[in-house]
């Protein structure tokens, strides 16, 4: 006679173990959720909350580790198992076609027939069905291009509904919604909670934690780090979790020495076509001499407030003070007069922005300043005054191999790195823009860029650094403000801040 | 099918995959000419030797070369910037309607040193512009300059054959071309031969583009464009003013067609000079690799299989002059859409070497 | 009254006559467009669907050989063109412009290879070209008719099967579909492959319906002006059907007006009209006829990404 066995949970994971390269992205994580609860997994970018679910859903394939699904072993060899399994996923990135009705996006891939008629008749009364059992109304006939983004999640979890999903994986469900839409969601997930659905919700913001879920578990730098029943804790020490007390790379620093206000951004707001606001009432102050920086999950508004003042995307509204010249949104900047106004920019992505793969590093090295003295005499490009310009680029900042005539996509991500600093705080810039300075660096190079960026600021450089590393802008910043959901939330004296602290505001949770 | 994309030694990259590729088309035209009956070696050879057979070949190998270069670096600048330029047909013929325009209305007015180079100005002039619609239709509009350009190839026609038909037409000719220029409207050429001045501007094009695509800040912020424009932006370049500007380079280049056809060996303005140069012009850029040098030797490669082509039309009378075109489509499908083709073959012999 | 009644009646046939392989081919394009992959090379298809057409039909003396001969020789190409842009995820404009070169030179090749005329095809006598059906002054053979079906055959595959369904997605999100299980490289195969069909009863139609065999470059851009339909037609079929009889009427009228002064205007020069199709796309693309907006996906290459 067989002892009676606890029900089975709805998903158990038992180390799980995930590296790309040498980046140990997952490691060693365990967990169980049981059926119909609302687990919540949070963390800070690069925790790697996002890989786990991934190889839950089929997407990646663990090293090591097993899945089991209602007490039952799996593999999950690619989203179609998964969807077999009664997994479904809402990414962020909706799978939705613009072009077609909701009923149309619902039966893509299960149509049910050759034609289409049987269907989509079929899928019509299952959508009103599901409709009326989980309280989520859509219009069936409704074109996905005219429907709000809350709509098209709607639409996302009725799609993975409709497959018969039974463990529902939401990424970031709110990082596209405003808070009303957000609060819609949440109450369809208690629906979906009532009738058994089991929800897993993958997070940084805090509050929605304490607001939606069961138990929440919270994961950084790969590890499973805790695992409460969210009623039995609260967002400051969720915070401290997910933050953690890391070893602080200590700079040696002198106190800034502040002088005139040398870009001063008002009221800035972005509003994309869809209506999203990126930016909203944001402003600024960078003053000679000072390293300011902006903490924050990324997909706050820091990249879009970095293009703002950057002068690669004109804002919405609100006024800009760049070294004495104004610009709102009637005179927008362009990237050229802000480097002519003495502004430098190193772009958070490199690669995509800041050089050109396929160049040779000398040429890289000129990038936004090949027009005019001193690389363009005559109209003629002074090749050996740009070779030397690289050279000497290399040398003052130990890029390796200090090869002029090497595919800039030939350097590693810390040379690359280094490089295109080099190219932007040998111009002795009076306004410096850093975006992730040390994103895909190794930790020597680290160092060096840090200790660059403390030289620009006491040579009286106003500098901006933005970056997802707390500890990078714990040692880095003189002052530090932080970003949630496109407004300065907060800012800081570092001598007062702590990881409790930043990581109540950069989840939305703390006020200033 | 899963390809792996992993790159190739540099030289293999540069130099044996394309090699690869052209031997490739060879090979399948070596397999129609056999289909039709003829021994392909046999014709290989007669191609050898209807191009250095005779001086008188050399030369009319380097006038094809001619209008290979201009059209080829036509195709190039355009694609430096990320363009594709199919409207070199349309803005050769134009160019030339401009370059003989202004010969016909200054011609006995202006000595020849003086015409000459009005000429060529005009016949850039005429090319930039038939380009500048389609480039401002993409740059402003965001209309798709491949659809635009190869539409405007065919107004060109159009308009030509209305011109020509209509409004320049010699007194008194039955055929539609317009009356001779005065010998101060002619290019001097090689007695007995097309091959004219115009060989001379050709090169001095290749450098001059050379010179502007890698040494002036404009080819910089051009190439950038078409590599990352995202890039471009961050560095200060305005997208749609560096389209227009690589579009009417493009145009222009192209519009020198119609300075060696007109100038240089019809010396009047007449219908079809394009003759397929333009397209032409897209498999000699893919050859050269969109290098002005490469360029050079690949539209030196079309000029000889052009006079191979002809000569071995004359001796084998089932081959036709066609076949040179058969062998430009098979170029462009071998260097362009099929140039991964031989990638894992090649990948796996470095493998094998490297163990 | 009854020379209007045979004045229109006329006007028809003519109209017709022209817009066929326009409707054969752009209804084929279609197919390929909507799946995501840019079909520039319509005109070589049919060309070489032209040739083969006749030329079999010349040797074996049987019009239906040749129209399988021309789909044979489009659906080849089509092949082609889909491995290179599938398969090898090349440039899908260069492949089209490649097609289309090398069936040029090709036809002549073979051409004059085998009948020794200067590229063109014997003069095909009545037993072996497609005869009209009903009228027999008007030109209708069954093509005619093919092509006249073709149209509510592709809206009603396009918009009511669960093949057309998946091929718009492939156009505007290959993701979604591969996300969805499905093989975005084998829809986009079968999208080709109808497209050669149909553009391969163009070119048959052309060579032994329309005429009596085959003549070089005999397409004239019609291809061309195809790919204007569909996208005058903003890549519907009923929409491009229409732009096809448009085109087709102002050829027609074309041949009228020569030699017609209107009033104020005097001659209309009859290279205008023929220069209208493309002039009126390129209007159209420019976003003054309202906004053509293409199939997302198309003309890019689909990479799996892990």
């Amino acid at each position: 006679m067989q002892a009676l066995t606890p029900a089975a949970a709805a998903i158990e994971l038992r180390g799980i173990e995930k590296s790309f390269g040498s980046v140990h992205a997952v490691r060693g994580v365990s967990l169980r959720i049981e059926t119909g609860t609302i687990t919540g997994i949070v963390g800070e970018n690069g925790a790697g909350k996002s890989t786990l679910m991934s190889i839950l859903y089929g997407l990646y394939r663990a090293d090591a580790g097993e899945i089991w699904i209602d007490g039952h072993r799996v593999e999950m060899a690619n989203p179609r198992d998964a969807i077999a399994h009664g997994i479904g996923m809402v990414h962020q990135h909706f799978m939705l076609i613009d072009t077609f009705t909701v009923l149309e996006n619902m039966v893509l891939g299960a149509e049910g027939g050759l034609l289409l008629a049987g269907g989509l008749a079929a899928a019509r009364a299952e959508l009103a069905r599901l409709a009326r059992d989980y309280g989520l109304s859509i219009d069936p006939d409704a074109r996905i291009a005219d429907l709000s983004v809350g709509e098209q999640q709607r639409v996302e979890i009725l799609k993975v509904l409709f497959r018969g999903a039974r463990i529902l994986i939401l990424d970031e469900p709110s990082a596209v919604l405003t808070p009303q839409e957000t609060d819609r969601l949440f109450r369809i997930l208690q629906t979906l909670k009532e009738r058994g659905v089991t929800v897993i919700l993958i997070t940084h913001k805090l509050r929605e934690i304490m607001a939606a879920t069961d138990r929440v578990y919270v994961m950084r730098q790969g590890r499973m780090v805790a695992e409460h029943r969210t009623a039995d804790t609260g967002t400051e020490e969720l915070a401290e979790l997910m933050v953690g007390r890391k070893v602080r790379l200590e700079l040696d620093k002198v106190a800034p020495r502040q002088g005139e206000v040398l870009l001063r951004a008002e009221h800035l707001s972005l509003v994309d076509d869809r209506g999203v606001r990126l930016l909203d009432d944001v402003g600024i102050e960078l003053r000679a001499g000072e390293i300011v920086g902006i903490a924050g999950v990324t997909g706050n508004g820091q990249s879009e407030l970095l293009q703002v003042l950057a002068g690669i995307r004109p804002p919405s509204g609100g006024r800009l003070m760049v070294c004495g010249q104004l610009l709102d949104a009637r005179h927008p900047g362009n990237p050229a007069e802000m480097r002519a106004l003495g502004l430098a920019h190193v772009p958070e992505d490199r690669l995509r922005q800041g050089m050109v793969a396929a160049f040779e590093a000398s040429e890289t090295s000129i990038l936004g300043y090949q027009d005019g003295p001193p690389f363009t005499r005559n109209y003629l490009i002074d090749g050996p005054a740009v070779g030397a310009h690289c050279v000497d680029l290399m040398q003052r900042f130990d890029v390796r191999p200090p090869a002029p005539s090497l595919r800039s996509s030939h350097f590693s991500g810390g040379n690359q790195q280094k490089l295109v600093l080099a190219r932007e705080i040998v111009r002795r810039p009076k306004v410096l823009l850093v975006g992730q300075p040390t994103r895909g660096v190794d930790i020597g190079a680290i160092e060096f860029i840090h200790r660059e960026l403390v030289k620009a600021r006491d040579a009286g450089c106003a500098v901006l650094v933005v970056s997802v590393e707390l500890d990078e802008i714990l040692s880095l910043a003189d002052r530090i403000l932080v970003m949630f959901a496109g407004r300065i939330v907060g800012e800081v004296a570092p001598g007062r801040a702590d990881e409790r602290t930043l990581g109540l505001m950069m989840a939305g949770a703390g006020a200033a | 099918m899963r390809l792996q994309r992993r790159p190739l030694p540099a030289w293999a990259e540069i130099a044996l995959l394309p090699l690869v590729n052209i031997a490739l088309a060879f090979i399948v035209v070596g397999v129609i000419v056999a289909i039709i009956g003829v021994d392909p070696f046999h014709a290989l050879r007669l191609l050898v030797v209807g191009v250095v057979g005779s001086s008188e070949s050399i030369g009319y190998t380097l006038y094809y070369a001619t209008n290979f270069t201009f059209t080829g670096l036509a195709v190039a600048v355009a694609f430096h910037a990320g363009l594709f330029n199919i409207g070199g047909e349309g803005q050769a013929y134009i160019g030339g309607l401009g370059c003989g325009l202004a010969i016909l209305a200054l011609d006995s007015y202006l000595p020849a040193w003086l015409l000459i180079p009005i000429a060529i100005a005009a016949a850039a002039l005429f090319g930039a512009a038939w380009a500048a619609v389609p480039a401002w239709l993409q740059a402003w509009r965001g209309s798709h300059i491949v659809i635009t350009t190869i539409m405007f190839n065919f107004v060109a026609s159009a308009l030509m054959v209305y011109l020509m038909v209509n409004v320049l037409i010699a007194p008194g000719s039955m055929t539609p071309q317009s009356r001779g220029f005065a010998p101060s409207g002619q290019l001097p050429a090689i007695p007995g031969l097309p091959l004219n001045l115009s060989l001379v501007l050709a090169l001095a094009c290749c450098i001059a583009v050379w010179v502007f695509l890698w040494h002036t800040p404009w080819g910089y912020a051009l190439r950038t464009m078409g590599h990352n424009p995202e890039a471009a932006v961050y560095a200060g370049t305005n997208l749609r003013r560096m389209t227009m500007l690589a579009m009417c380079l493009s145009g222009a280049l192209a519009g020198f067609v119609g300075v060696n056809e007109l100038m240089g060996v019809h010396h009047r303005i007449v219908l079809d000079f394009p003759a397929g140069y333009g397209f032409a012009g897209i498999a000699v850029a893919l050859m050269g690799r969109n290098h002005p040098f490469g360029i050079a030797l690949a539209a030196l490669l079309f000029g000889a299989l052009q006079q191979g082509g002809a000569e071995l039309a004359f001796e084998i009378p089932s081959i036709t002059r066609e076949m040179v075109v058969v062998i430009q489509g098979l170029v462009i499908l071998f260097s362009g859409a099929l140039a991964h083709l031989p990638r894992p073959w090649l990948q796996s012999l470095f493998a094998l070497r490297a163990s | 009254m009854d020379e209007a009644f045979s004045f229109v009646f006329l006007m028809l046939a003519s109209t017709l006559r022209v817009a066929t392989p326009l409707v054969l081919c752009a209804m084929g394009g279609l197919f390929s467009e909507k799946g995501g992959i840019v079909d520039v090379g319509l005109e070589g298809k049919m060309l070489m669907a032209a040739f083969f057409a006749a030329a079999t039909a010349a040797v074996t003396g049987s019009a239906w050989a040749g129209v399988a001969a021309a789909i044979v020789a489009a659906e080849a190409l089509a092949l082609l063109h889909g491995l290179a842009c599938i398969t090898y995820r090349g440039n899908q404009v260069v492949s089209g412009v490649a097609i289309n070169i090398l069936a040029a030179g090709l036809t002549v090749v073979l051409g004059t290879a085998w009948f020794a005329r200067g590229g063109q095809t014997p003069a095909l006598e009545e037993g072996q070209r497609l005869m009209p059906l009903f009228l027999p002054g008007a030109g209708d053979n069954i093509l005619v008719y093919a092509a006249l079906l073709s149209v509510p055959l592709t809206w009603w595959i396009i918009a009511r099967t669960r093949f057309g369904l998946r091929l718009r997605a492939v156009g505007e999100m290959p993701l979604a579909v591969d996300a969805a299980g499905l093989s975005v490289a084998w829809l986009r195969y079968r999208a080709v492959l109808l497209c050669g069909l149909l553009s391969g009863l163009a070119g048959a139609y052309l060579s032994i319906g329309q005429n009596a065999g085959f003549s070089r470059d005999m397409t004239a851009g019609q291809g061309f002006i195809a790919l204007a339909a569909i996208i005058f037609g903003k890549w519907r079929a009923l929409p491009a059907f229409g732009a096809c009889l448009l085109f087709g009427l102002l050829d027609a009228i074309a041949i009228r007006l020569q030699g017609v002064r209107l009033p104020g205007l005097g001659e209309v020069p009859v290279q205008l009209i023929q220069a209208l199709p493309y002039l009126l796309t390129m209007f159209l693309l420019a976003g003054f006829i309202g906004r053509a907006v293409a199939p997302k996906a198309a003309g890019v290459p689909y990479e799996k990404e892990h």
